[in-house]
């Protein structure tokens, strides 16, 4: 254990200022995994590929001489497409399924998307260099790079756009009424292999904006997908379905957690502090329903 | 018990025939081989979950990979001092004597029998008690988080992975190890199918189904599903222990994420060959790893790159098309194969309804 | 029934009939001489891999074409068969007994990365297959007694031993503090060893001490800590995913150390991806274009340089250039050995002595290339146009260490 974090302040604001950020962008990511799972109950293993694929876009663009920060306007829209012909594809063929269907189909698409971009977009690791600078706080002790804190409120933005877009339009209608009751919602005239499709759309361009905040964030690289998979995964885990303001609230807590057990584990035991947090709140939250006699369904 | 028909007999009796020679016809290709069999057993043992049971576990790797670092561990830690001998940076070369490496494989591989379904059984009461895709996403997190867990650990080689025991030097000629592995896998194959086929005859696969078919119906017929849970996944951690440990003297190197706790490839791996072949099966898992591993081997390296192209296509197309997988393929258009009697007429009587 | 077990019958023959293909090939067919390599084309190693296959196959093209390999008096023609380890130890062990076994290939050449390298070798050495290796690097590979392993690159442990003494050096011999973050993999982990030797020697301390997970993507936890201790010294190791972001990370929360020490510089391409926020990264390097070794078959490492970016578009890292010399020393092997036989073969490699354009070899007893030191670089940019420049060894340095660096502040 190494208590560093707690002996200088200027380090627990930044661990926490960080793991906010980083929470958020996580958080845009596993919305856009709820959308779908609460809609459609399916579990997409490719979440992750197709924010890769988003950051590639936002790459291309800055590679051609834009600036990558477009890219959150120009890759929601490509892979809103991207989503659709994927939805089409295979995932139209797995939504009334068993779940576990949906996880290994996704699951195949996974590595095939991988694959894809790995001959598509070269098997480089890049970065697509945003210039925002960098925010400094408390008298230079705590900093925060500008991207970090745009990728922060685009993705605030979008997840509050859509949520406005989920309450008024009529399509955002017809995927609440199908996520309620497919059955019922089709014999009342909704058209829901349409709602499907495009509500998986929807995800694809969530994480195409999540994508092009990535490749001005962090790194991109085929197959680095994986982590933000997993992560959305947990956070939905953690907040439940159809619950917007606990996606955000547990994004940012697991944005905040993973940057406390870096400081006082170790950063080797990062990653499966993670993933035990995972098993102990599926665990714990049996055990509480197991006194009702319930189960997690 | 045991009760075989003359022909199943026939059939058991020529695999094992065939498979008691293959090593000596298909010289080359005997690790190929024991690999093969090793993916029977995994494929076999998730099953028990997956098929019979309907949980459809991603964690089994864990015991798999838990049963490789302690074979090894044992192996070296009788003789040697473990954190010596997994430290890169060590001027000093261990060998281990013919005796030492084969008793120490021995008691390694005794504990990779016995820890894991300890562990299995420690954990069970936590973990069964989810059900349907929340198992599946739990056990997919205990796999992954084993592996990061064991990449910090410095004693048995962190990230660095550590290095099995080779085999001694000097013993018989280039072929001994391949056919020693071999016939290890081999018995551990064979007393895996024994055990579970006499396990599929009894009360005990009645009550697994029961579970997957309904298990809060089960519960109120006043089976105790928990404890037939917790000892199918016992059963499971045993082989799956023994089958690591094997894989870790077979492979000579382990690495905690991509040989050891390999969730990625060998965790859905298993999981795919049980689904081809046809899950909630005797023959299903050994039909599939057998076609899988083959067609695996005969043409991934033709790819060249484009595999991963390939096997994502194959994923989708057996989930999606195939989810009975052979057996229930077969089952479907072949029922008198099975010893199912049809009813002619009932079944005329069905396609006029259409 | 009994069709069901007929069925079975005839699964189980399909199934013989199947591994009854593919007898083993000579490892010598006709003219040619047929080496095995299994690199990675896919996986998180892709990047490197290709660099590695891209070497091989420079070297392979250029030394056919200037003759081949002469063997009793005839002359024989490089080729290489090449499997997809898909960036996975399992795989790679399982790929090398393939072509051994059933391919019959009786020469490999080394796949990228130690972990790699690490599960390769007890199958080669089992076999008693020469391999000659250009990309693992992991001590614990000399250390093992293998008898049939060659690496023409430098132990891993020697990677940054130099920063550190350079450290040492500019801090007027005064031990420095020393704050360092490695992946978790065989590679770094052994670089992270030769800095702790090198710490040890000197008296310096290790402040920090982070591994990092293969899939992690930010540093940021890392880089805050070091802000707030700041060490003399950041060593950082992650292959090319770790170098890229440890410089954006670093550059975005102006983290300010005298000095940053890392690898896999160039084959990141890093000096272009990141062009004046990399600037000043001391970069450790196998190899150097700048560097003055020369043979009869690239010239030297300028010429090397020019012909590989004809090749293939881009400049040659290290990996690249250490895969096309491997070659350079079976070619040369063969030659002495003037025979196919395995065991020869081997002793003739033992006993190699020579220098090719990316440095001198000479194996040690454990297989390591003894002969030829380290280089480190340094990224400068005039302009904004951003170079790798040599400067340590005093030897080739073409210019001096720029220490500190300055103050994010200034630049």
């Amino acid at each position: 254990m190494d208590f560093l974090v707690f002996q200088v302040p200027a380090l627990t604001a930044q661990a926490i200022l960080d793991g906010i950020l980083l929470g958020i962008l996580f958080a845009l990511i596993a919305y856009g995994m709820a959308l779908q799972w609460g809609v459609m109950n399916i579990i997409n293993i490719a979440q992750g590929e197709l924010v890769i694929m988003g950051g590639y876009i936002a790459y291309f663009m800055y590679m051609s001489g834009i600036h990558p920060a477009w890219g959150i306007f120009v890759s929601p829209i490509i892979m809103f497409f991207v989503g659709v012909f994927i939805y089409k594809l295979v995932i139209n063929k797995v939504v009334d399924r068993d779940m576990f269907i949906s996880i290994l189909a996704t699951f195949g698409i996974s590595i095939l998307m991988m694959q894809l971009m790995n001959f598509g977009f070269g098997s480089d690791v890049v970065v697509a260099q945003s210039d925002f600078g960098t925010t400094m706080l408390f008298n230079n002790s705590v900093t925060l790079p500008n991207s970090k804190i745009f990728s922060a409120v685009v993705s605030i933005v979008c997840a509050v756009l859509l949520t406005i877009y989920m309450k008024k339009s009529k399509l955002g209608r017809a995927i609440r009424a199908t996520a309620q009751n497919a059955r019922a919602a089709k014999i009342l005239g909704v058209d829901t292999e349409k709602v499907y499709a495009s509500t998986f759309g929807i995800n694809a361009a969530l994480c195409g904006v999540a994508g092009a905040l990535v490749a001005i964030t962090f790194t991109l690289h085929p197959y680095v997908g994986l982590p933000y998979t997993v992560r959305s995964f947990m956070i939905v885990i953690v907040a439940g379905l159809g619950n917007l303001p606990g996606v955000a609230m547990s994004g940012m807590g697991l944005g905040v957690f993973e940057e406390f057990a870096d400081y006082l584990l170790g950063t080797e035991f990062r990653i499966a502090t993670v993933f035990f947090l995972l098993v102990l709140i599926l665990v714990y939250r049996r055990f509480k329903l197991a006194k009702t006699r319930e189960y997690l369904k | 018990m045991l009760a075989f028909t003359k022909r199943e007999l026939y059939i058991c009796g020529a695999l094992l025939l065939f498979l008691l020679v293959a090593p000596f016809v298909f010289v080359n290709f005997k690790l190929q081989l024991a690999f093969m069999l090793i993916l029977i057993i995994l494929a076999m043992t998730w099953n028990i979950q997956g098929g019979e049971m309907g949980y459809n576990s991603f964690g089994n790797i864990m015991f798999f990979g838990v049963g490789m670092y302690l074979c090894a561990s044992m192996q070296i830690g009788l003789y040697f001092p473990l954190a010596e001998w997994t430290e890169s940076g060590g001027e000093k070369t261990f060998v281990h004597e013919p005796d030492q490496y084969f008793k120490g494989l021995a008691l390694g591989l005794a504990f990779a029998a016995m820890i894991p379904p300890i562990i299995a059984g420690l954990i069970g009461y936590g973990i069964l008690g989810l059900r349907g895709h929340y198992f599946a996403i739990c056990t997919l997190g205990i796999g992954i988080a084993s592996g990061e867990l064991a990449g910090g650990i410095e004693l048995i080689g962190a990230g660095q992975g550590m290095t099995a025991p080779p085999f001694p030097k000097g013993l018989g000629d280039l072929e001994t190890r391949g056919e020693f592995l071999y016939f290890l896998c081999l018995i551990l194959l064979v007393a895996t199918f024994t055990f579970i086929r006499w396990l599929y005859t009894t009360r005990f696969r009645l009550v697994l189904n029961a579970i997957r078919d309904n298990e809060d119906k089960a519960e109120a017929m006043g089976i105790e599903t928990m404890r037939y849970k917790i000892t199918g996944w016992m059963i499971s951690a045993f082989f799956c222990g023994l089958a690591g440990g094997l894989v870790g003297t077979m492979v000579g190197y382990i690495e905690p994420v991509e040989v050891a706790f390999d969730g990625r490839e060998m965790g859905v791996f298993m999981v795919l060959m049980t689904i081809l072949g046809g899950k909630g099966t005797l023959w299903g898992p050994i039909i599939g790893a057998s076609a899988f591993h083959i067609f695996k081997e005969s043409f991934w390296t033709l790819f060249l790159g484009w595999q991963y192209v390939a096997l994502g296509v194959l994923i989708i197309v057996i989930v999606i098309y195939f989810p009975e997988g052979l057996m229930g393929y077969l089952r479907e258009k072949k029922p008198e194969w099975f010893g199912e009697v049809i009813d002619e007429k009932d079944r005329k009587a069905q396609i006029s309804l259409d | 029934m009994k069709n069901l077990y007929r069925s079975i019958l005839t699964f189980i023959s399909v199934l013989a009939l199947v591994f009854s293909f593919g007898t083993a090939n000579a490892k010598v067919e006709g003219d040619t001489i047929v080496l095995g390599a299994a690199v990675s084309l896919t996986g998180k190693y892709s990047t490197n891999g290709e660099h590695t296959k891209n070497g091989y196959n420079l070297a392979v093209d250029r030394i056919n074409s200037m003759g081949g390999v002469k063997v009793g008096g005839k002359s024989y023609k490089f080729k290489i068969i090449y499997y997809d380890d898909e960036s996975n130890s399992k795989r790679a062990a399982q790929l090398a007994e393939r072509l051994i076994k059933q391919d019959g290939v009786k020469y490999m050449l080394g796949p990228y990365s130690s972990g790699l390298t690490k599960a390769i070798a007890p199958v080669t050495e089992e076999n008693k297959i020469p391999m000659v290796e250009a990309n693992g690097a992991s001590r614990s590979l000399f250390t093992k007694g293998y008898k049939y392993l060659f690496a023409v690159l430098s132990p891993a442990n020697q990677y940054l031993e130099v920063a550190i003494d350079l450290a040492v050096e500019k801090n007027g011999g005064k031990p420095v503090r020393i704050a360092q973050a490695f992946e978790q993999d065989a590679f770094s982990q052994d670089v992270r060893l030769g800095v702790l030797d090198a710490a040890k020697r000197t008296g310096s301390k290790i402040i920090i001490d982070d591994k990092l997970p293969k899939e992690l993507n930010d540093m940021a936890a890392t880089l805050a800590k070091v802000k707030a201790v700041k060490p003399d010294v950041l060593v950082v190791s992650g292959h090319s995913k770790g170098a890229l972001t440890a410089i954006r990370q670093i550059s975005e929360m102006k983290v300010d150390v005298p000095m940053l020490a890392m690898t896999h510089c160039d084959a990141s391409k890093l000096a272009k991806q990141h062009g004046a926020k990399s600037e000043f990264a001391l970069c450790a390097s196998q190899w150097h274009k700048t560097l003055t070794y020369k043979d009869k078959f690239f010239g030297d490492g300028i010429k090397y340089d020019k012909d590989f970016t004809k090749a293939y578009g881009y400049a040659p890292p290290y990996q690249a250039a250490e895969s096309s010399a491997a070659l350079l020393v079976f070619k040369d092997a063969f030659e002495r050995a003037n025979s196919f036989d395995t065991k020869k073969v081997r002793d003739a490699l033992a006993k190699t002595k020579m220098q090719t354009f990316y440095g001198n070899i000479k194996f040690g007893s454990g297989g390591q290339n003894t002969a030829k030191p380290m280089v480190l670089f340094q990224v400068m940019c005039k302009s904004g146009k951003c170079e790798n420049v040599v400067v340590a060894p005093t030897k080739w340095a073409a210019a001096e260490l720029i220490h500190p660096i300055p103050p994010w502040s200034k630049r």
